[in-house]
Formats: C-alpha cells, sequence, structure tokens
C-alpha cells in the first residue's frame, strides 16, 4: 500500500508525522470504519425488516419508540443487555460461548473487500470472490458449533440440518459466482464492478443471478428455507439455550448476513457502485451502491414473507437433483458461448472503459442462451410435474375402487 | 505486495473480535447473574429432559456432508480456470469439459444409487 493513495495519510503527513505511523492510523481508522458500517448498518435493518413484515401482513409493526418506531431497536438493545446469560449445565462452555462472536466475526469480515466506492474499498484483493466464499462458511461453522454445544436435544436437531442445508446450498451459490467471475475475467470485487461499466452481468446471465439469489437464501437459513430454526417444529432450532445478548449476536450476524447478500448481489450482478458521474463523486457512487442493496433486499424480505416453508427432503431434492446441475451446465454453457463469441469477434474485453453500445451484440446473444436455457428447465418442469400428478391420479382412482368394492 | 493487502483483514478480525467480546462483556456486567438448577437445565418444553443433550448424527445427514465434501474440493478447481477463462483457447474448455464430465460421472453414479434420496 501506498500512504499517497491514502487521503487521511496524506493529511497526517502533511502535517509532520512519521509516514509510517501515519500510514498505521490510517489504517486503524479505515478499520474501525469498515468494521462499524455492518454493525451500524443491522440496527436500522432491524426496524425495515419488521416494518416490511408487518405491512405485508397488513400490521402497523413498531411505532411506538420514538418517530415511527425508530427507536425500537435501540430499546431492544438495552433490554437485550439487562438479561441474563445463561450458560446451560453440559453445554460445552468455551464452544457455547465462542459461536456467538464467531457468527458476527463471519460477516463482519466478508465487509473488507465490498467496493463502496472506486476510491473506498476496505483491500482489493486479487482473490476477493474466493475470500468471501471462504469467509462466510465460517458462519455455517459457528450455527454447527452453536448446535452441538448447547446440550439441548433440538439444538441437535437444529445442527443436524445445518449440515444438510446450509452446506448443500454452497455448491450451487459459488458455481453461480464462477460466472460473474468468468466474465470479468477477475475476481478482485473492484475489477468485478468495473467490467459492469457497458453492461450490468444481470441482463448477461440472469439464470446465474437467480440461482445465486436462492442459493443465499438457503445459505441465509431464512425465507422458505428456515429450517434451522424452524419454530413450529424445533422451537428456536440452534439458538434455543441462548439468551440475552448472546441470542442478539446471532440475531444481529443473521440481520448483517441478509443485508451483505443483498450487496453482494448488488456487486456481481448490477454493477455495484457503478452509474453515470460515479467515478468523480464518490458519495454518489456510495448512494448508487445503496440504493441497489436497498432494492435488493427488500426482495429478501418480500421472499421471506410469502413463501411458505419447505421440507427437508424437497430442501435437499431441489439443490441435489436441480441446482447443483444446473449451476454446472450452466458455468459450461456461458463458458462454450463466450468463447465462440470471442472466436466470431463478437464479444468485447470488459473493463472500465467498454462502451455500452459495444456490448449490445454479445449481451443479446447471453440473453438468449439464457431464457432458451430457462424454458428448456421449465418445459422439463412441467413435463415431470405432470407425470407425478397423472401417478397420483391413478392411486388416487384404484383408491376409490378398493373403497368401492369394501361397500364404504 | 500481496502479503500486504491481508493486513487490513487481520486488524479488522481483531477489532471485530475485540468489539463482540465488549459487548458481552457490558452485558455480564449490566444484566443479573443467578444460575439454578432449573434454569440451566437443557430447554424441553418443560418436561424433564430425558437422556443426554447430545447424539450421534444420522448417516443421512452425514452423506449429504460427505457430499457436499467431494464437490466443494472440485469447485476450488474451477476457480483458476474461470479467472483465465477468457485468454485460454478453445483448449482450455475442452480441459474443463474432460474434468466436469469425469465429475458428473461420479455425480450421477450417485444419483442412481440413491445417495440422494431422503431416507
Amino acid at each position: 500500500m501506498d500512504c499517497s493513495s491514502v487521503v487521511v495519510c496524506d493529511l497526517l503527513r502533511s502535517g509532520g508525522m512519521d509516514p509510517g505511523l501515519a500510514m498505521f492510523i490510517a489504517l486503524l481508522l479505515g478499520v474501525v470504519l469498515v468494521t462499524t458500517i455492518p454493525l451500524v448498518t443491522v440496527i436500522f435493518l432491524i426496524w425495515v425488516e419488521r416494518k416490511v413484515a408487518a405491512r405485508i401482513q397488513d400490521r402497523l409493526g413498531p411505532n411506538r419508540v420514538g418517530p415511527f418506531g425508530l427507536l425500537q431497536t435501540f430499546a431492544d438493545m438495552i433490554k437485550l443487555i439487562t438479561k441474563e446469560n445463561i450458560t446451560p449445565a453440559n453445554a460445552d462452555r468455551v464452544v457455547y460461548n465462542f459461536a456467538p462472536l464467531l457468527s458476527v466475526v463471519s460477516v463482519v469480515l466478508i465487509w473488507a473487500v465490498i467496493p463502496f466506492t472506486p476510491y473506498h474499498i476496505g483491500t482489493d484483493l486479487e482473490i476477493g470472490a474466493l475470500y468471501i466464499v471462504a469467509v462466510a462458511s465460517l458462519g455455517t461453522l459457528a450455527i454447527m458449533t452453536a448446535g452441538w454445544a448447547s446440550n439441548n436435544k433440538y439444538a441437535l436437531l437444529g445442527a443436524f440440518r445445518v449440515v444438510a442445508q446450509l452446506v448443500s446450498y454452497e455448491v450451487p451459490l459459488v458455481f453461480a459466482l464462477l460466472v460473474p467471475i468468468m466474465l470479468a475475467g477477475s475476481m478482485g470485487m473492484q475489477d468485478i464492478v468495473y467490467a459492469q461499466a457497458g453492461m450490468w452481468f444481470f441482463f448477461m446471465v440472469p439464470l446465474s443471478a437467480v440461482l445465486l439469489f436462492i442459493a443465499s437464501h438457503a445459505e441465509t437459513g431464512r425465507g422458505p428455507f428456515d429450517l434451522i430454526e424452524a419454530e413450529s417444529e424445533i422451537i428456536a432450532g440452534f439458538n434455543i439455550e441462548y439468551s440475552g445478548m448472546k441470542f442478539g449476536m446471532f440475531f444481529a450476524a443473521e440481520f448483517i448476513h441478509v443485508f451483505t447478500n443483498a450487496v453482494l448481489m448488488a456487486v456481481f450482478f448490477f454493477g455495484g457502485w457503478w452509474g453515470p458521474g460515479a467515478l468523480d463523486a464518490p458519495l454518489l457512487a456510495l448512494l448508487y451502491l445503496g440504493l441497489k442493496s436497498a432494492v435488493i433486499y427488500f426482495i429478501y424480505l418480500w421472499v421471506r414473507n410469502t413463501f411458505p416453508r419447505v421440507r427437508i427432503d424437497q430442501l435437499l431434492d431441489l439443490n441435489w437433483k436441480f441446482f447443483v446441475p444446473l449451476s454446472i451446465v450452466n458455468v459450461l454453457v456461458v463458458a462454450f458461448v463466450l468463447k465462440i463469441l470471442q472466436e466470431l469477434q463478437i464479444a468485447v474485453p470488459l473493463n472500465a472503459s467498454t462502451n455500452f453500445l459495444a456490448t449490445i451484440p454479445m449481451t443479446v446473444v447471453l440473453l438468449l442462451v439464457n431464457v432458451a436455457m430457462t424454458y428448456a428447465l421449465i418445459a422439463w418442469l412441467r413435463n415431470r410435474g405432470a407425470k407425478a400428478r397423472q401417478v397420483d391420479l391413478a392411486n388416487q382412482h384404484e383408491d376409490i375402487v378398493v373403497a368401492g368394492a369394501a361397500g364404504d | 505486495m500481496a502479503l500486504q493487502e491481508f493486513a487490513p483483514i487481520g486488524a479488522m478480525l481483531l477489532f471485530a473480535i475485540i468489539v463482540a467480546s465488549i459487548v458481552l462483556v457490558i452485558s455480564r456486567i449490566f444484566g443479573p447473574h443467578h444460575p439454578t438448577f432449573r434454569k440451566t437445565a437443557p430447554y424441553e418444553s418443560g418436561m424433564k429432559p430425558i437422556g443426554p443433550g447430545t447424539r450421534r448424527i444420522p448417516v443421512k445427514f452425514y452423506l449429504t456432508a460427505v457430499l457436499f465434501i467431494i464437490f466443494d474440493v472440485e469447485v476450488i478447481f474451477f476457480f483458476p480456470w474461470a479467472v483465465a477463462s477468457r485468454e485460454l483457447s478453445l483448449l482450455g474448455l475442452g480441459v474443463i469439459g474432460v474434468f466436469t464430465f469425469i465429475l458428473l460421472v461420479g455425480f450421477i453414479y450417485e444419483w442412481k444409487k440413491g445417495g440422494m434420496e431422503w431416507e
């Protein structure tokens, strides 16, 4: 890293400070800022989630504490802090107390590589996307150990389901991530944003975006995939024995994780901070990223509050028999089409100077291929569904015949 | 230097752990702390706990985890290829095609053997 590229560092050094010390202070400030952003955003997110859920369920939601109930989350935090922390007897104390910490730390660490503006990013790793996959899977570990260390049967059932669910859906998630990496030709997060200067990846490969969207739902354990804490089956799953702020940390980690996924969707498929005038005005760039993430976050909430919970066998069938083969085929098809486009000189290199008009032929071809793939999939699924219904009908008919023969 | 890029992540890891620990310590200070036998007993819907709280993991969950490990190891090989795929010739695509074919043969075998059926 170079001192002159960091504003704070430059300022301190011009004030006569030792360059090494100035760099250190600048680094420290950056770290504090990047860590604080998700931790402060979550306070607001919990309010948003409760309001949106209430509106969808035809309620008002929190509206007593502060204007529009905005201070509700602070009241909740004070309540959680003044509650007793109970460690159950026979629990594995070290692991039990470490798990909520790990779940928060793992999501906060993802923010180290999220590009906020062209000039503001925690650290622009060359392997940014791989880093995200690696760090995000630590959260799975936290939930698994929490369920195991609690010495409770419901928590253990939750931990079992974590093994099956969170771990399974990582496969289509990673395969879906490969497509934007392939298009950008880099794993660096800034490179991926710059590659979308001409056209958002969503319009080139919508199928991968949808795959990532659904898989990230399962990864956070929410929406139709909240099997790990299914209230009506296993009460609260892995966090049943957690009380006070330890529960609060799992709660916060889940909300940060969902918002992080929304931001990642925005970065990988919707151009991140890219927008008109973003290169000259960092604040505008931050606004673009925030707006895109907010819209995607709203869709996450919408899905969560609309769909009923799936069964575990349906969940695993959907993953292993549908998403995994589909995501692998999707990667290879996009790679193949891209190669052909390159051979035909239609594909243009995607970088910051790519023109919108120049990307149109390649976008149209990739989009058509995606639409064709989706159409074939839906046709195949309808065919399968129709066959299953016919079998059901035949069985029902048999039942009626048998019942009739018995004289009912 | 590539390693220097990781310095902020190390600092961030430390800072995040410190913040999270402070929150836990604050709640320990402000919250009451009177553990009793009933309070620390495992929650089982108000009934007396029966048997141990930790049991062996059923094989079906274990099987899913094993299946995941196979794919997670394979997927790592896709990353460098995905980054370089635009510079590679058609041969690169062919090579990854062969690799995926071998992967899919195992996948189909597992499917036909009933490894993905739930019970």
